[in-house]
């Protein structure tokens, strides 16, 4: 008998299709603020992770907006090594319980995936799925890994805003041996994170764990501080060697219909504040901030932002939630998997319509949403095609309650305090060049702030870019890189 | 970390003074800008004007008067409390010309935004007369404080018990009937007191400033929970405001949108007397 040694057999689990995700029912789930998606175990993530064939190209690693080297730490989940993984995750992004969970994944990492062929009714790796369990494994084994800082170079770094591109920013600076100082203005960080991405898609003791672990880097928080009313930018800036801007797309945008502020009309971010933020959902008990007994509410607008307030709403009982879109179903801006997860809920859609008047009740309050049909022309400047009005078909629904989820514009909180800060006047975004810095030498900015509304993700991934750009700037006085220095991974965000 | 009470105070039935530290509040607040605060974790954020303020000590004033739970909890609370959170200074302070005469009209809680108000005319150099009403004598507020500084102070109660008997703005018409070369007025205090001290100007041609006071929950702009109209258009008072031109303003629509949530505050201040009255009971028993 030889004993011919085989080259050891590749550990791969062959199955086409993702591991499957066990989810709360949406018969169950709408009666309470639970997660829905209930997360990989030990063995399920294993199993997922071992579906990577660890292929050459990598393409998914150029697919994330922060680098993750994502076959690598599938390696280490396939072999059980959780704590390796989580290490190799947090060499980029120091959030994987979060950005598990709120990534778009399908138009990023899996997107690219070499496994990902549909047509072929085979799946891409589950990177957001194990990502998430990564995360969750963490907090569950009070498992702290923080990542190694350099030693302290002496130089202060002011963040405003403890958004996702103010977190991913201070970590990275934290990271790199700088003194960093959060400002943000509410009493609770993480800003959308917190108060816009509900409870129940991301638990907000999993954003304070996160944050929690960036003040064992010596990142330092301080709350209620809205810089440009507790303090100038400019005297921030005097107090910091280098200061990020970071504070985010808060102001909301209203129809300009008539009836717009009668009672009972909010927008989404009041909405989700509200809940999310003030807890409302809790309330009189446990929350003193209160949400109205809604029985019929509309939401209008189609993004992601929108599902989170109609299945918000439909968390509160109400008879029925509409969702009022002008568009078709194709031209919806929210991830597929929100819509799906709206549609299972039960959230009633009334695409290719466009409310035109809020109908008073009699009292001051909302009795009815007045709406347009429409049918979709020729396509616009973003490629959809356009909605227009079909004449003479109006449709009204009785609702006692309106969201208004329509988009928003960078908050001028900041921004009206230094009126010699460049920005687009328009669009009241702050104006950068390929570094991420703004018309002040010693300041970046990043984030919606910049984009004018986008992902928390790409929030993160030019969190990063600034953050990189200004370690170059606190070290060498120049923030553009060496020629091939820079990481590509971020070219496209700005 | 809160922010800690040095001084609290009672100006009238349900209504207190506090002085709290807020270093940097003290420094950069102006008349006309408030604050923003939470009382505990569960606490709604709720707005309360920055009355007075002392940068060297690095404490701010604000008044509360008990409306509903918050205010019930503030109001209980002593020196060396904390309160859980604050935030400041928002919203645009006061447009204080120089130079001009300039009257006050405050009513009820609202005489703790006249008071810095009046400070701050008198500064730039004004003449400043002060309208104080209130509806009976002991929740009249403030009155040393102003008078201290004002050129003229006219205090009006509305049963008489004290000042003149009558609203504000019978005391204001005498005013502008007595010949008075009135620049400006800035108003503050109850939202139909407000709508007639604008209507009482407005033939006359007075510029006149409102204070509004909508619902708020961030008080930075990002929700529009405190739209108001004023000329037709929505503006957010918690940024473009709190004080916008008084001729333009909708105070019917403030007045509506005020009331929206009277229900639940009721059933909030309800469920809190409950849970006290609990833990009261509880210690009671524990007692036997």
């Amino acid at each position: 008998m030889s004993d011919t040694p085989k080259k050891p057999k590749k550990n791969i689990n062959k199955a086409k299709t993702k591991t499957p995700m066990r989810e709360q029912p949406a018969g169950e789930r709408i009666f309470n603020f639970e997660e829905v998606p209930l997360g990989y175990n030990e063995e399920e993530a294993t199993l997922e992770a071992l579906r990577c064939i660890q292929c050459k190209n990598k393409p998914c690693i150029a697919g994330c907006p922060v680098g993750i080297d994502i076959p690598a730490f599938l390696k280490l989940v396939g072999e059980k090594d959780y704590e390796g993984a989580l290490r190799k995750i947090k060499e980029k992004n120091f959030l994987p319980a979060i950005c598990g969970r709120v990534c778009p994944q399908e138009d990023q990492c899996e997107m690219v995936c070499t496994l990902n062929k549909p047509d072929k009714g085979r799946d891409p790796g589950g990177v957001g799925r194990v990502e998430r369990f990564l995360g969750d494994y963490a907090m569950e084994h009070d498992l702290t890994i923080t990542p190694e800082c350099a030693a302290p170079t002496g130089k202060k770094v002011a963040i405003i805003g403890s958004g996702p591109a103010g977190l991913t920013a201070a970590s990275d600076l934290a990271q790199k041996g700088h003194d960093v100082t959060v400002y943000e203005a509410l009493h609770k960080p993480g800003g959308v994170l917190f108060y816009g991405i509900p409870q129940f898609r991301l638990p907000k003791e999993i954003l304070l764990r996160e944050v929690d672990g960036l003040k064992d880097m010596g990142v330092k928080f301080v709350m209620n501080y809205p810089v440009g009313k507790a303090e100038s930018l400019e005297s921030v800036r005097e107090r910091h060697d280098a200061t990020f801007i970071g504070t985010g797309a808060g102001l909301p945008w209203f129809l300009g219909i008539p009836g717009e502020n009668l009672n009972g009309v909010y927008s989404a971010n009041e909405f989700l504040t509200r809940v999310n933020l003030m807890g409302g959902y809790k309330f009189p008990d446990g929350a003193d901030t209160p949400v109205k007994n809604i029985k019929r509410i509309a939401v209008v607008g189609a993004g992601n932002t929108a599902m989170d307030s109609a299945r918000t709403a439909k968390r509160l009982q109400p008879e029925i939630v509409y969702l009022v879109y002008r568009r078709s179903r194709l031209e919806m801006p929210a991830r597929v998997e929100e819509i799906h997860h709206a549609e299972q809920e039960g959230i009633d859609f009334q695409l290719l319509h466009s409310p035109i008047e809020i109908v008073d009740n009699g009292k001051g309050a909302v009795g009815a949403i007045r709406c347009q049909e429409m049918e979709l022309g020729e396509p616009d400047d973003s490629g959809r095609r356009r909605p227009v009005p079909v004449e003479g078909k109006i449709k009204e629904w009785a609702v006692d309650t309106v969201v208004l989820s329509i988009g928003q514009s960078p908050n001028p909180l900041l921004t009206a305090d230094c009126p010699d800060l460049a920005r687009d006047e328009r669009r009241g975004t702050i104006t950068i060049n390929d570094w991420m810095q703004t018309s002040y030498e010693d300041t970046f900015a990043a984030g919606d702030i910049v984009t004018g509304g986008a992902t928390v993700i790409l929030a993160m991934g030019q969190g990063r870019k600034a953050a990189d750009a200004m370690h170059r700037y606190l070290t060498s006085g120049d923030p553009a890189a060496p020629a091939g220095e820079d990481s590509d991974v971020c070219d496209g965000l700005s | 970390m809160g922010n800690k009470i040095v001084t609290a105070m009672e100006l009238a039935p349900k209504t207190m003074l506090f002085e709290v530290e807020a270093e940097h509040i003290a420094r950069r607040g102006k008349a006309g800008q408030f604050i923003i605060l939470r009382v505990n974790d569960e606490g709604e954020r709720i707005p309360l004007t920055i009355a007075n303020r002392d940068p060297e000590k690095g404490t701010i004033t604000i008044v509360a008067q008990e409306v509903g739970k918050t205010t019930e909890v503030l109001n209980a609370m002593g020196p060396g409390d904390e309160i859980h959170d604050l935030a400041g200074p928002l919203g645009k302070p006061t447009e204080i010309p120089t130079g001009k005469t300039v009257v006050c009209v405050g009513g009820g809680i609202g005489n703790a935004v006249v008071w810095p108000q009046v400070q701050a005319l008198k500064d730039a150099g004004n003449k400043v007369i002060a309208i104080l009403g209130a509806r009976t004598r002991e929740l009249l507020i403030l009155e040393d404080e102003i008078t201290e500084i004002a050129d003229q102070v006219i205090v009006t109660t509305d049963d008489g018990s004290y000042g003149r008997k009558g609203m504000v703005t019978h005391a204001l018409d005498e005013l502008i009937d007595g010949g008075e070369k009135i620049d400006e007025v800035i108003t503050i205090g109850p939202v139909v007191m407000m709508k007639f001290v604008c209507k009482t100007t407005e033939p006359h041609g007075i510029p006149t400033q409102a204070s509004l006071n909508p619902i708020m929950v961030d008080g930075t702009g990002m929700c529009g929970a405190c739209r108001v109209t004023v000329g037709g258009e929505t503006r957010f008072a918690c940024v473009e405001g709190p004080e916008f031109d008084g001729h333009q303003t909708d105070f019917d629509e403030l007045i509506t949108r005020l009331s929206y949530y009277q229900p639940e505050e009721r059933a909030s201040l309800d469920n809190h007397h409950r849970c006290k009255l609990d833990a009261a009971a509880e210690a009671l028993e524990r007692q036997d």
